[in-house]
């Protein structure tokens, strides 16, 4: 270990915690989500809805409950997206990888900028 | 000489493959792929120190074809060639000026990128990259954590005589 070994490690180290600081300090509700399938938008549900919705054909199975999104159910064999547990925060997104499924928050107060995939 | 080397590196492939087996076997660290340590990469590090890039580039390129065919499928391929070659790439240029733990990080970072980068295009949906941070942080940590081990195996093999 040499002098510019720890100044790379520290300014990695330096990014990453102010990458995570901004994105701590800018989170905020979101008021619902979209559900892409292999990026095409194909449902939009809201937040405040309580609902249960079947995604893809049956492949996985969304709930809203208190303001939360969350699977409960899908029909890979690694049930990560369901592990991933709840979100309700602009942005967070639930991945399905092996059904190429994604569920994000998305809020709509004013003077936000959308966001365009 | 020839025979030796091509020995060497069989047992090298071998030696990545059953780290990588015992990797698998470990139960997922967060509810997301991408979070692990990252085992096979000790033996990648102590090639790249000892042995050479090319050696290396060929033992990590054929160790993720025979585990994704014995464990894996398409989508593990995938995943795991997009985030060795970008990790291989940044170790092999910054191991000229780094110690191993320096590369190891960058190393750990440049593979989970990698592997957001295949998810983004996997998905087609570019909102799959709010996991960067959380793999960020997993790559650094596992990073350090290789090439802290990995540092004591090429210093401890300075002795053996590998000249292939």
């Amino acid at each position: 270990m040499k002098k510019k070994d720890f100044i790379l490690i520290g300014a990695i180290v330096a990014v990453i915690a102010i990458a995570i600081l901004v994105l701590t300090l800018t989170k905020k509700d979101g008021d619902y989500v979209i559900v892409r399938v292999d990026g095409n938008e194909v449902a939009k549900y809201s937040l405040s809805q309580d609902g249960e919705y079947s995604l893809n054909g049956g492949t996985n199975i969304l709930r809203i409950e208190n303001g939360k999104a969350y699977l409960v159910s899908a029909n890979c064999p690694d049930h990560l997206c369901v592990k991933q547990g709840k979100i309700d925060q602009k942005g967070e997104t639930i991945t399905c990888l092996p059904n190429r499924l994604t569920v994000t928050v998305y809020s709509t107060q004013e003077g936000e900028v959308e966001l365009v995939s | 000489m020839k025979a030796k080397k091509i020995a060497f590196l069989g047992l090298a492939i071998a030696l990545a493959m059953i780290l990588s087996f015992v990797e698998s076997q470990i139960p997922p660290l967060a509810a997301m792929p991408g979070v692990k340590v990252g085992l096979p990469n000790l033996v990648m590090v102590f090639l790249l120190y000892r042995i050479g890039w090319k050696e290396t580039v060929t033992v990590s390129i054929i160790r993720i074809f025979l585990t994704s065919l014995l464990f894996g499928n398409m989508q593990t391929l995938t995943f795991s060639i997009a985030g060795a070659v970008l990790s291989l790439a940044g170790m092999i240029l910054l191991k000229r000026w780094f110690s191993c733990i320096t590369v190891s990080i960058v190393g750990g970072l440049l593979h989970n990128i990698g592997q957001i980068v295949a998810a983004c295009l996997w998905t087609q949906t570019a909102q799959v990259a709010f996991y960067l941070p959380v793999l960020l942080v997993s790559g650094t940590v596992a990073g350090t954590v290789i090439g802290l081990a990995s540092g004591i195996i090429v210093k401890r093999s300075e002795k053996w005589r590998l000249s292939y």
